[in-house]
């Protein structure tokens, strides 16, 4: 389950390389593994199968790259054509000529239609728009009272009244004309696909509002039920497009996939947290990326932008790179770390890192991390400076001050210093795996750069990490241009560092 | 496990992450991003706009009495206070609990018989049973046999993995000819779900003598928890236990709101806090007066929050330390687990269970087209059982989890 797709289609296609054709044979395998994949994202078993069935014709028969491995070739072909599925045309939101514009949200149960009104309203706004919010689910207790006080961080304003949610939405509809509200976004209460009785009332409310955009708002973490919700909704009311929610979990979403297939309809929004602006524009390549288990780099880029200390960050990736790492500057950096998550499945989620680093992260737990984190408190400044100054006296202190025993002190001290060999080390990423016996340089900087035209945005910072391989070229530029979309607002290129997988860091030997 | 790896690890992340949040801010030049230290709980909203009345007898489930547009930021002081930062709602023995709308069809004072889970599941007949029939059909075991078993379990959220170990050991049972005919098989793997389903756990609600039980409530948001503890605490008033509510959630907005009302209906009282103020100060609260009023059991409601936070999680085992200093004792850590959730669902668990120590799941909204298959991994992979089901939005619609009703229900 931890081995991720790349890792077995790598498997299956051993030797394969730079010759003739991908046969029938090869590609079957091929697809088994990537049925499984779409599966344990939660795609539907129908849709994969398809999917699958499309793969297949598009493999059969093409020649094998020269710079890609074939799994990764495999990899890219799967990735695009999903990207197709959950691209295509975007939603774009056009205004009604006579206000006010309609939105209608709707959903099952617990699937964050409450929220994702107040997020759309206040995104509206955002918009130069006037919106204002209906409450017409009286069925969840304090619902309507959830919405107004969401409403009002918002900057909202939110109607409701204890009649029915027919009357109710007509009633908000008529005191938006009033109040002169251009937009209108009508939040319902979440109902099973199945209740006749409460789809029929859906249908009524859609009747009495006419909307001109109607959303069914689905949770990331659906699994095969999204198909049969995603149908009954989308006969029912006509659905304009989908709102993905949730999708600051780890559920790598192949509902999304589903949905469009089922409902063919854009999937417009996709919310990423539960503060209200937690809420943007659908990736359909962070999606694809997602679902293939490969991660949504970017998204972790973002949150990591969000949650960290910029002159932390900065202060500690320019003294990684001159080989200046302590102890006070990991501890730093590991506090940083943690604020995505746990770090097992971070680097799970990050392409590119060695395989070994990623088994070994999946067997970090949190009270290991705890462990190293209380040892290295219990230093004092000068000891984190310099560890050379810890003597029997001070290791059996800090043993104490951490909890810990000296043994699993001295192992902290003994192994950081490992590590700060490896880093000083010709090539900082290569040095740590060349050390062990693992891949070679040559052959992680390839997997690197192949891997990295695949995280969009990503090419850079992947690109200038491959650069430090052996070569001798400094680890570090300024923010590179070249292929493929640069990072958000990086618009110099500076120096020769041209990073795409065909160029860059590839195994330039001095 | 060597702290080289960590060391390795927590390098690669700020090598790849870091650097491009260091180039990006470079070269973007923005200012320092919102959130730089990290908040110990996530941001506070602002204090919430209507009036909330304090008074024990609530007459209406939700709705204001008269249609209303709100706009003007708030002008009503929180309640009133009788412990430092939390409010106790009493429902007195007067204070019959109030139907909600939907309610009203179908009152009753005492718990009813719940119904039945076959019917609320059979509303979806037709999955497995379409399966079965068109394999029967067929009179012998073959390829499609296999095909259609495994496509029936998949879209049942059974996953990839159980599915395969289901299916390859009725396969080798079949080729070894302990299984003959489509009809042995198919009972075969009725009997292996339900096997699995079984498992060892005592699936009974635990309520020990002598301490204040605490009941904790865990999972991801929009799952059905508040709605759960409103049934619980029903029933177990009903069994002539004496409960006590803690709004645990002090993070959404209008959640305490939400679990007064059910509080009301259920004719408990509830503890709970300020918006934004400290959950595990409003357990303790709770803990404490159950115990001053010889109340045995509190319900405590949490926030719902994704298992990849991790200062949520934090947050969470402080909550469970903090319940678990007596006189209180948490006795159940219920994951509650929507049965429309796919393979994430067994991360759940697991994160859950490795962060609190869960006891039991309560699997929610299975009366929709979901089947909630997803708790045949989670058992069998973590060992936690299911011990009850939700099958609706009314107070009376939460049943003892049974391994065989559920089983028979994909079937038929």
């Amino acid at each position: 389950m931890f081995e991720t797709l790349s890792d077995r289609l790598e498997g299956i296609f051993g030797r394969l390389r730079g010759r003739g054709r991908l046969s029938d044979e090869d590609v079957d395998g091929a697809l088994r593994e990537i049925r499984t994949a779409l599966l344990d994202a939660d795609v539907d078993v129908r849709v994969a199968r398809s999917f699958v069935d499309g793969i297949r014709l598009r493999l059969v028969g093409q020649d094998l790259s020269r710079s890609l491995s074939p799994g990764q070739q495999v990899i890219k072909a799967v990735h695009e054509e999903l990207i197709g599925i959950l691209g295509g045309e975007t939603l774009r939101i056009s205004y009604a000529s006579a206000p006010p514009t309609v939105v209608l949200l709707a959903g099952l149960q617990g699937s964050g239609k409450t929220t994702t009104s107040a997020k759309l309203a206040r995104w509206f706004r955002q918009q130069g728009r006037n919106p204002m919010l209906v409450g017409a689910d009286l069925q969840r207790p304090a619902a309507v009272e959830q919405l107004r006080i969401l409403g009002q961080q918002a900057g909202v304003p939110v109607f409701s009244e204890a009649t029915d949610p027919v009357t109710v939405a007509t009633a908000g509809l008529n005191e938006a004309r009033r109040l002169g509200r251009d937009v209108l976004v009508v939040d319902t209460a979440g109902r099973l696909a199945i209740d006749q009785e409460l789809m029929d009332e859906v249908r009524r409310i859609s009747d009495a509002v006419s909307p001109h955009f109607t959303f069914l708002v689905i949770d990331a973490m659906t699994g095969q039920d999204a198909v049969a919700t995603a149908e009954a909704f989308h006969e029912t009311l006509d659905l304009d497009g989908v709102i993905l929610t949730k999708l600051d979990g780890d559920a790598r979403g192949g509902a999304a996939l589903s949905v469009k297939e089922v409902v063919g309809k854009p999937i417009a929004f996709a919310s990423t947290g539960e503060r209200l602006a937690d809420f943007d524009q659908f990736h359909p390549d962070r999606m694809a990326s997602r679902i293939l288990g490969m991660g949504d780099v970017m998204s972790l880029i973002e949150q990591a932008e969000r949650e960290f200390d910029s002159d932390v960050t900065q202060r500690g990736a320019e003294r990684l790179m001159e080989g200046r790492f302590t102890l006070e500057d990991f501890l730093s950096q590991l506090q940083q770390v943690k604020k995505l998550g746990s770090l097992g499945g971070i680097l799970s989620l990050l392409p590119g890192v060695p395989k070994e680093l990623k088994q070994a992260g999946t067997s970090i737990d949190d009270g290991q991390i705890t462990q190293v984190e209380a040892i290295i408190q219990s230093m004092t400044g000068k000891e984190r400076a310099d560890p050379s100054l810890i003597d029997g006296g001070r290791r059996r202190r800090i043993a104490t001050g951490s909890g810990t025993s000296i043994q699993e002190v001295n192992q902290l001290l003994r192994q950081f210093k490992d590590a700060q060999q490896l880093i000083k080390s010709p090539g900082m990423l290569g040095g740590m795996l060349g050390g062990r016996g693992g891949k070679s340089a040559q052959v992680l900087s390839e997997q690197m750069g192949d891997l990295a035209s695949l995280a969009p945005g990503g090419a850079d910072a992947f690109g200038e990490l491959g650069m430090g391989l052996p070569g001798g070229s400094p680890p570090m530029r300024g923010p590179g241009g070249g292929g493929g979309k640069g990072l958000k607002g990086s618009k110099k290129k500076k120096g020769g560092g041209r990073v795409t997988p065909k160029a860059g860091g590839r195994g330039r030997q001095p | 496990m060597s702290a080289l790896w960590i060391v390795l690890a927590v390098i690669v992340v700020l090598a790849i992450v870091g650097t491009s949040v260091t180039l990006s801010r470079r070269s973007t030049s923005r200012g320092r991003a919102a959130g730089t230290s990290p908040p110990a709980v996530r941001p506070k909203p602002p204090p919430p706009a209507p009036s909330r009345p304090s008074a024990p007898s609530r007459p209406s489930s939700g709705p204001p009495a008269a249609a209303e547009t709100t706009s003007a930021p708030s002008e009503a002081p929180i309640v009133d206070t009788t412990a430092p930062d939390t409010t106790v709602v009493d429902a007195t023995a007067t204070v019959a609990p109030s139907p909600g709308p939907e309610e009203a069809q179908e009152q009753s004072a005492d718990v009813v018989a719940p119904a039945d889970l076959r019917e609320r599941m059979g509303k979806t007949r037709g999955l497995f049973s379409g399966y079965v029939r068109a394999l029967r059909g067929r009179g012998s075991v073959d390829d499609q046999t296999w095909d259609d078993l495994e496509e029936a379990l998949l879209r049942a959220d059974v996953g990839t993995a159980t599915t395969t170990a289901l299916l390859d050991d009725l396969r080798q049972r079949t080729h070894r000819g302990d299984l003959r005919g489509p009809d042995a098989v198919v009972a075969a793997l009725r009997d292996a779900l339900r096997a699995s389903l079984e498992g060892t756990g005592d699936i009974g609600l635990a309520l020990e003598e002598g301490v204040t039980n605490v009941w904790l409530f865990v999972g991801v948001n929009g799952v059905g928890k508040t709605t759960t503890i409103g049934k619980i605490a029903r029933q177990q008033t009903a069994e002539g236990h004496s409960v006590l509510l803690a709004a645990g959630d002090t993070f959404r907005a209008a959640a305490a709101e939400q679990l007064e009302i059910w509080a009301t209906r259920a004719g408990v009282g509830l503890v709970r806090g300020a918006e934004g103020s400290d959950p595990s100060a409003v357990v303790f609260d709770a803990v404490q007066r159950a115990n001053a009023r010889g109340q045995i059991l509190v319900l405590a409601d949490t926030a719902g929050r994704l298992h990849t936070k991790v200062n949520l999680v934090e947050e969470l085992k402080k909550i469970r330390r903090v319940a678990d200093r007596p006189p209180g004792r948490v006795t159940e850590v219920l994951l509650v687990l929507d049965a429309t959730t796919g393979q994430n669902g067994v991360t759940q668990a697991r994160q859950f269970l490795d962060a609190v120590g869960v006891t039991g799941v309560v699997l929610t909204k299975l009366d929709g087209t979901a089947k909630g298959g997803i708790v045949v991994a989670i058992q069998r992979e973590l060992g936690l059982p299911v011990k009850l089901v939700g099958i609706g939005e009314g107070p009376d619609d939460l049943i003892t989890f049974d391994a065989d009703t559920f089983v028979d229900a994909l079937f038929d």
